[in-house]
């Protein structure tokens, strides 16, 4: 019988035969120093070593902040560990899942997962073609062996075997006159194999993934449209091979955005958010009707192969700006970042024009203000917008808009602009509610809150290979599910002639993997076999006797256990 | 929108019963487990393995755990009563432990998992399930000190640390894929919870032969030679890893998907879900371990507590110290 094993890999069993194969020794030269380093990189220990190493590797970047996941978290930490943080860098330490190590790591681990699968797999279609080997000489030496003797004919035990076998889904050959030859099970070894070249897909298909597929960030105000071009995103991701043609040219407009806040628990979850929902109009395509959809947190927007997500929301305060010299400077909604679980947000409008001088205003948006029992501070003690008052600080000077540099939208640099301060000499501050208007001291205008709006944050990503990795993961599953679950086994029968007339039924069974149940089926399928059995001589029977508490001869109590299906 | 508060309160009064009931069952599992049980002659002779299928018998096979029913799977010639009452209260026990976390549900009207306090009380429910399930294949009834001593355990921290007021979840988290991603980690967890007891018990039963073989007696745990031989211990506990895989393969992919659903990346490297691959590679590399020449036996055993300190890890460690979009510790 042949055995499929890898270098280092440990047989279940014993096997039929024994397995002394040659020791090859490696002739030195190059090919035979290459054969060697594959052979010991697509050996079982090889595999397992690189296994750990992977689950060893993959833990720091749990530890440490990743770009790829929260860029802030990262310049936090290089903030408060100056001294480790460029070695940290130095090792990939802030991109573990990119590195060249970890990359490296599970590279390796594929390339033996390769070089182990495919002779494997060569070797199981040739197993899956051929006959059941043939019985072994001695069936006692099989890890499950018994013996009985019947009157029944040897033809006759034979057919009955034949049929036992076949309920239990056994492939069944009679290589000669005296034995049958059968096993089950090939699928553990092909769900195996399918597993491991599964993991193989997934990669890869995680692989062209990076190639293809695009994501982007876009804040949206209610009311707003948005087109479905690369200028109209706030960050745009794409692989090497997107472009900006690649973009399908729908828009909508943000109907509505609502939320809901739990106002009834007490406790951590008073103000809780409970649900979030975005009404658009979608225009598939240019001049196509609008249709209405609705974006959740869990219920993305399908449109053309990309999904829309709503990862974010918050309040966009409408606010108009008159400069100094009684000129609208500003008139629209402004979103704000929200800093706290009650929505305290802040937000900054910059106005280049403004007269005498360019105006910058820092908001502080309170939706439900009240005050801190604590502090007695104003701040918002509910995230609807129950009672919704704006903070205005003002500054006056160079808003540094000229010199070309990317700027935030959310942030003020304020380092060549001034506060605009009050009669005491300390920064200016006042605080209005919806409707209301403050004048700013020194002649630099009026700010008036005349609404508020809200605005949603929604990722767009495009990623056509995703369903490909599904269906890895998922033949995956199944392959493993089916390598653990199915027990191989090798069942043979021999009938001999035995003394007056009588047959010796022997039958030996052998099984590949963990398989408690093996001597359990090896006594139905003889039960099944030889219904009717003669007391055995005393050599072979140590314990029948003790065990069976029906006559020998009577068949009839054995008929439960040759249900079929049962033990399977 | 609204929580029952008398609901809730109903609930955490049963889990304080249950509380109650496992506390008895681990003092009976105890006694049990140090000899001094009850035990009933049945008055039988000592019989083979294979009594009481009818038909032939076949030779060969390795000592196995006996399968067991629930209610009575002793041995023919004896009955260990202390045992059959410490596994009747943890019935009793995990009824009224599935209740409370039943109620707990209605109460907030979703399933009892959104924070710490609810994955704590049913993660542990599934545990005694998940056991009182394996006794029917398996006689495990020397595990169950092993079993019900940290289930107890994680219901005591639940109440006393963890414990959150019932209330409803953040919109992240209402997904079917979610109910059904936690379902099976919960029993992907549980499997590996009780495969963890017999690994300890494993290495420890392994060590008391490597004395025995090197002509030494083991001084203390004198209790340990009645439980099976370590490579029994070894195989059972494979044979619960080796159905937790699967279905640990499953709540990754599971977890994939909703992510996928709800933040649009299937896979983010967020610490959760880093910590839910590393659990998946351990035990993967535990599997090729029994595989493996020279590593099976003992080194896979550490192996598996490996991957078992990792799971825990993941449970307690990474909820409570780290930030990720899996938010539901706070
Ligand atoms: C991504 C890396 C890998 C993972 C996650 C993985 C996972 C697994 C799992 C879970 C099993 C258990 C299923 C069973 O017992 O039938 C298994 C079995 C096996 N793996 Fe892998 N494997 C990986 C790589 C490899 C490599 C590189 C090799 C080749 C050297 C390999 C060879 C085998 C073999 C021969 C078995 C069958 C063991 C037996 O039951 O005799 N695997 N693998």
């Amino acid at each position: 019988m042949s055995t499929d094993l890898r270098d280092g890999q440990k047989p279940r069993l014993p096997e039929t035969e024994d397995q002394s194969r040659p020791i090859v020794q490696p002739r030195l030269g190059l090919l035979g120093w290459l054969r060697w380093i594959w052979r010991q990189l697509t050996s079982m220990r090889t595999a397992l070593i690189l296994l750990m190493l992977l689950a060893l590797a993959a833990v720091p970047g749990s530890l440490i902040p990743q770009t790829r996941i929260d860029p802030s978290a990262v310049t936090g930490f290089v903030e408060d560990h100056p001294d480790l943080a460029p070695w940290v860098r130095r090792l990939d330490g802030f991109d573990v899942y990119g590195s060249p190590w970890f990359s490296a790591i599970y590279l390796l681990l594929f390339i033996s997962l390769i070089g182990c699968v495919v002779p494997r797999t060569r070797l199981q279609f040739k197993a899956l073609l051929a006959k059941p080997p043939k019985a072994p000489r001695r069936l006692e030496r099989m890890p499950v062996h018994g013996t009985v003797t019947t009157t029944d004919s040897p033809e006759e035990v034979l057919a009955k075997a034949r049929k036992a076998l076949r309920r239990k889904y056994y492939r069944v050959h009679a290589h000669d006159g005296q034995t049958l030859s059968a096993d089950r099970g090939l699928l553990q070894e092909t769900g195996n194999l399918l597993f491991h070249l599964s993991l193989v897909g997934l990669l890869a298909a995680m692989a062209i993934g990076s190639f293809v597929s695009y994501s982007g960030q876009n804040v949206v105000i209610v009311g707003d449209k948005w087109a479905n071009t690369l200028p109209q995103y706030d960050t745009f991701e794409g692989g090497r091979n997107v472009g900006a043609d690649d973009l399908p040219p729908y828009s909508f407009t943000l109907k509505s955005f609502t939320a809901e806040f739990d106002s009834e628990s007490t406790g951590d979850q008073f103000g809780a958010a409970r649900d979030f929902e975005a009404k658009v109009d979608l225009v598939r395509e240019p001049g196509a009707e609008p249709q209405e959809q609705t974006i959740r947190v869990n219920q993305p927007l399908d449109v053309d192969g990309a999904r829309l997500f709503l990862v974010g929301n918050g309040y966009a305060p409408v606010i108009t700006v008159r400069d100094g010299e009684g000129n609208e400077v500003w008139s629209a909604a402004v979103p704000f970042l929200s800093n706290d679980a009650n929505y305290t947000s802040t937000g900054v409008v910059k106005m280049p024009d403004a007269k005498p001088e360019q105006l910058g205003l820092l908001g502080v948006f309170l939706p439900t203000a009240g005050t801190d029992p604590d502090t007695g501070a104003e701040v918002s003690v509910f995230p609807d917008d129950d009672n919704p008052k704006l903070q205005v600080y003002a500054f006056t000077g160079d808003l540094g808009l000229d010199d070309g540099v990317a700027r935030s939208v959310y942030v003020l640099d304020e380092g060549k602009l001034e506060q605009v301060k009050n009669a005491e000499g300390e920064q200016f501050t006042q605080t209005i509610g919806v409707g209301e208007s403050v004048e700013l001291p020194g002649g630099n205008g009026t700010v008036t809150l005349d609404g508020v709006s809200r605005y949603v944050a929604l990722d767009i990503r495009y990623d056509p290979t995703k369903v490909y990795a599904l269906v890895f993961a998922l033949m995956a599953l199944f392959g493993v599910t089916a390598s653990l679950f199915v027990r191989r086994r090798r069942v043979w029968f021999r009938v001999t002639p035995g003394a007056d007339g009588t047959t010796v039924v022997g039958i030996g069974g052998l099984s590949r993997t963990e398989d408690t149940q093996l001597a359990e089926e090896v006594r139905r399928l003889l039960t099944a076999a030889v219904p009717t059995r003669v007391k055995e001589s005393p050599e072979t029977s140590t314990d029948t006797a003790a065990t069976d508490p029906t006559p020998p001869s009577e068949g009839a109590a054995t008929d439960r256990s040759t249900q079929p299906g049962e033990g399977v | 929108m609204g929580v029952n508060e008398n609901l809730a309160q109903l609930s955490n009064n049963l889990i304080y019963s249950a509380m109650a009931a496992y506390a008895v069952a681990l003092i009976a599992f105890a006694i049990d487990l140090s000899g001094r049980g009850r035990v009933a002659n049945a008055g039988r002779e000592k019989e083979l393995v294979n009594a009481g299928s009818p038909g032939v018998t076949v030779t060969g096979a390795g000592p196995e755990l006996p399968a067991t029913s629930m209610a009575a799977g002793d041995k023919p010639s004896e009955k260990r009563q202390t045992v059959a009452m410490a596994i009747m209260v943890t019935w009793l026990a995990f009824v009224l432990h599935t209740a409370g976390v039943i109620l707990r549900g209605v109460a907030v009207e979703r399933v009892p998992w959104g924070n710490m306090y609810e994955f704590s009380i049913s993660g542990a429910v599934i545990v005694t399930g998940v056991y009182l399930a394996a006794l029917w294949r398996m006689d495990l009834r020397f595990l169950g000190t092993f079993v019900i001593g940290p289930v107890l355990l994680s219901l005591g921290l639940a109440v006393a640390v963890l414990y959150t007021e019932a209330a409803e979840l953040v919109p992240a988290l209402q997904s079917t894929w979610l109910v059904i991603h936690v379902s099976v980690a919960f029993i992907a967890s549980a499997l590996y919870v009780l495969g963890f007891s017999l690994t300890v018990l494993q290495l420890s039963q392994d060590r008391r032969e490597s004395l025995r073989a090197g002509g030494k007696e083991p001084s203390r745990g004198q209790f340990m030679d009645k439980l099976p031989a370590s490579d029994v211990l070894d195989r059972a506990s494979y044979r619960l890893y080796a159905i937790g895989f699967p279905l640990w393969t499953f709540t990754l992919l599971a977890g994939a998907i909703w992510a996928e659903k709800a933040w649009g990346r299937y896979w983010n490297w967020d610490p959760k879900e880093i910590w839910s691959f590393v659990i998946w590679v351990a035990y993967a590399a535990y599997l090729h371990a029994r595989a493996t020449r020279g590593w099976d036996g003992r080194r896979a055993a550490y192996l598996a507590c490996v991957a078992f300190a990792c799971l825990m890890f993941n449970y307690f460690g990474v909820n409570i110290f780290f930030s990720g979009l899996h938010a539901y510790a706070k």
